[in-house]
């Protein structure tokens, strides 16, 4: 039994409890009859002219689809009541010997649902409730790519049930039933394609206005969901970055470090979407120059010139960048550090330069691990070179460059 | 320099007035701020109005931002020079306030004594270039050998412009570049303005598109 909606239940068609187009579960909740009951009554009238199909056909052109998530059909309830409006009309069709009032109530069923398919196919409501269902953009596309198939496919379907349909009732009629001659046929056939066209032009302002609802619609919804985005954003880091700011308002080390990190952070998101750093080499050493700021709180002006895929010399020079970076921030006794990085069809450089106290590199080298090994040494192991000019009070600049061949840049490979 | 003794009159347009008035407080000890406005509008009748010597230029603003106070500025006072002064990092408005007219470019986390010399640079008609425009030049005429060169005089840095904007970006002063190139600090000063006029003047079309295009790797 459904349970009926308070006030004066409506006549429509139910979309929870249906298994072709929910008139007999709209009427059953109506009538608080067993869905089951109304449905078997419909197929007892089929054998009648088709009455069963034709009334139903009515019902379901007339009858306003009921609000609500539609459910899915169960072919499987489906399939008793075919049988049985089958074996039905099987029994008649013997017992009446093909009467032709018969034949005439079918093929009127048959135009009446054919055209039901077409009305509904361009009812905007069902088109609002289709895009409704999917609301996350990334399969959006795809999902009413295929809606726009089906919908094609139905509207060709009911085009074809209508088109046989006044076929059958031109036969019918046809003054000559017994010997069809190939000119009535095409006769017959050019007047259903006729009708056809008719049907096609009528719908056609429909048809089309719901398509560009839809694709309104859509728009509107990828603008929205922007919105959320940037929304999300605002609240989950700028916000919270906000709070921990007044938190630690009497510490300006912190305050800055938080600050900068979400500097970087708005600015990655607003201004350059730069790509994996395990694919690139500009945001590979964005990353590390953002890593460094974060850990040793200092500020590392990134400019990085031209860009190339990461291969093993490349993350070599972006490694090497990267402890250059954290000496500066560890040594050299300053606030800000620039790194500037340019990328050529045929050579990497990357510069780091502080302006902090500065060393004799001739003094130093020798007996630092981090200059040997990390950044002179895996330089040279990848076919590199590192250089680095520092003097007391002047400051430091490291200078890397590697050589590289097979520019992997399709515009560069042009050269 | 300006003509009313020393002291360059400078005008602010910006609209957060929050920024307007930490910039005017930080810069009140070595210039004039002549006058502010929050809105387009509000710039072009008011620098009409006041004729500074520098405009301190927002590049995001609403009505067409920093643009369209340069176009209708310079149309009707040539003289008034520009100097970008924006929070943005998108190179496409930096390039495309630059090539409008603007004398230079400075990010607003730039300290007061460095914007105050910015400002007297910009005065004084030389080029004011940040790492991070020296950066996006450099990008923008990285050489490009399918792109068709409508003036070639135009559209190539030289090797000499190409090795101080590369300093430039490493964060080298002046000073420091024409030390390093064993030239003087007026042969830096002038390379910098060649690659500035380049700039404003190249008619290289793919110039405005390869902001579009840098993404593209």
């Amino acid at each position: 039994m459904q349970p009926s909606a308070p006030g004066h239940p409506r006549l429509t068609r139910s979309r929870t409890d249906r298994l072709v187009a929910g008139v007999a579960g709209g009427i059953a909740a109506n009538t608080r009859l067993s869905p089951t009951l109304i449905r078997i009554i419909f197929v007892l009238l089929l054998p009648i002219n088709g009455l069963g199909a034709l009334l139903y056909a009515a019902f379901w052109a007339v009858l306003p689809a009921a609000p609500g998530e539609p459910a899915r059909r169960s072919l499987l309830r489906l399939a008793p009541f075919l049988a049985a409006g089958l074996v039905l009309m099987v029994i008649s069709t013997l017992l009446n010997n093909g009467g032709i009032g018969m034949t005439v109530g079918w093929l009127v069923a048959l135009v009446a649902v054919g055209a039901g398919i077409i009305w509904h196919q361009s009812d905007p409501d069902r088109r609002q409730r289709w895009s409704d269902q999917s609301p996350s953009a990334p399969w959006l596309a795809a999902l009413s790519d295929g809606d726009r198939r089906i919908y094609l496919l139905r509207f060709l379907a009911g085009g074809v049930l209508v088109a046989v349909g006044i076929l059958g009732l031109v036969f019918l009629y046809s003054p000559v039933v017994e010997g069809v001659s190939w000119a009535d046929m095409w006769r017959a056939v050019a007047f259903a394609l006729v009708a056809l066209a008719g049907v096609g032009l009528v719908a056609a302002p429909v048809l089309w206005r719901t398509l560009v609802a839809l694709r309104t619609e859509r728009e509107g919804r990828i603008r929205e969901q922007e919105r959320a985005e940037l929304a999300a954003m605002v609240h989950d880091q700028v916000l919270h970055t906000l709070a921990l700011i007044q938190r630690n308002a009497g510490d300006p080390a912190a305050v800055q470090r938080i600050a900068r990190g979400q500097e970087r952070s708005l600015r990655n998101w607003l201004y350059q979407p730069t790509g994996s750093p395990t694919e690139h080499f500009a945001a590979a050493l964005q990353q590390a120059a953002a890593e460094v700021e974060d850990t040793y709180g200092i500020a590392v002006e990134a400019v990085v010139v031209g860009d190339r895929a990461v291969d093993d010399k490349v993350a070599a020079i972006v490694a090497a960048a990267r402890e250059a970076l954290v000496n500066a921030a560890r040594h050299a006794q300053v606030k800000s550090v620039s790194l500037y990085a340019e990328a050529e069809p045929t050579m990497l450089s990357v510069f780091v330069r502080d302006r902090g106290k500065g060393f004799d590199p001739a003094s130093v080298e020798e007996r630092r691990h981090g200059v040997r090994g990390s950044i002179i040494g895996r330089m040279a192991r990848h076919g590199g070179q590192a250089e680095i000019r520092s003097e007391i009070g002047e400051g430091t600049e490291v200078r890397l460059t590697m050589a590289v061949t097979s520019p992997r840049e399709p515009k560069e490979e042009k050269a | 320099m300006s003509e009313s003794g020393g002291r360059l009159r400078v005008f602010l347009v910006d609209d957060h007035g929050m920024f307007r008035a930490g910039v005017r407080a930080e810069l009140g000890a070595h210039v004039d701020v002549v006058g502010e406005a929050a809105t387009v509008a509000q710039a072009i009748s008011m620098i009409g109005s006041v004729v500074p010597d520098v405009v301190l230029l927002d590049v995001h603003m609403p009505d067409g931002g920093g643009r369209a106070v340069l176009d209708a500025v310079r149309r009707a006072q040539p003289q008034v020079k520009f100097l970008a002064l924006s929070v943005s990092d998108a190179a496409e408005d930096v390039i495309g306030l630059i090539r409008a007219g603007a004398r230079g470019y400075v990010t607003k986390t730039i300290s007061p004594e460095d914007l105050v010399d910015a400002i007297r640079r910009v005065a004084d008609g030389d080029a004011v270039f940040s790492p991070r425009l020296a950066g996006f030049v450099l990008d923008a005429f990285a050489a490009r050998p399918d792109a068709p060169v409508a003036d070639p005089e135009l559209d190539q840095l030289t090797n000499r412009e190409r090795e101080v904007l590369r300093l430039l970006a490493r964060g080298y002063a002046y000073k420091e570049i024409a030390k390093e190139l064993f030239i003087s600090i007026k042969t830096v000063e002038t390379h910098v303005s060649n690659v500035l006029r380049k700039l404003q003047m190249s008619n290289r079309y793919e110039l405005s598109r390869w902001a579009a295009d840098r993404r593209l790797v």
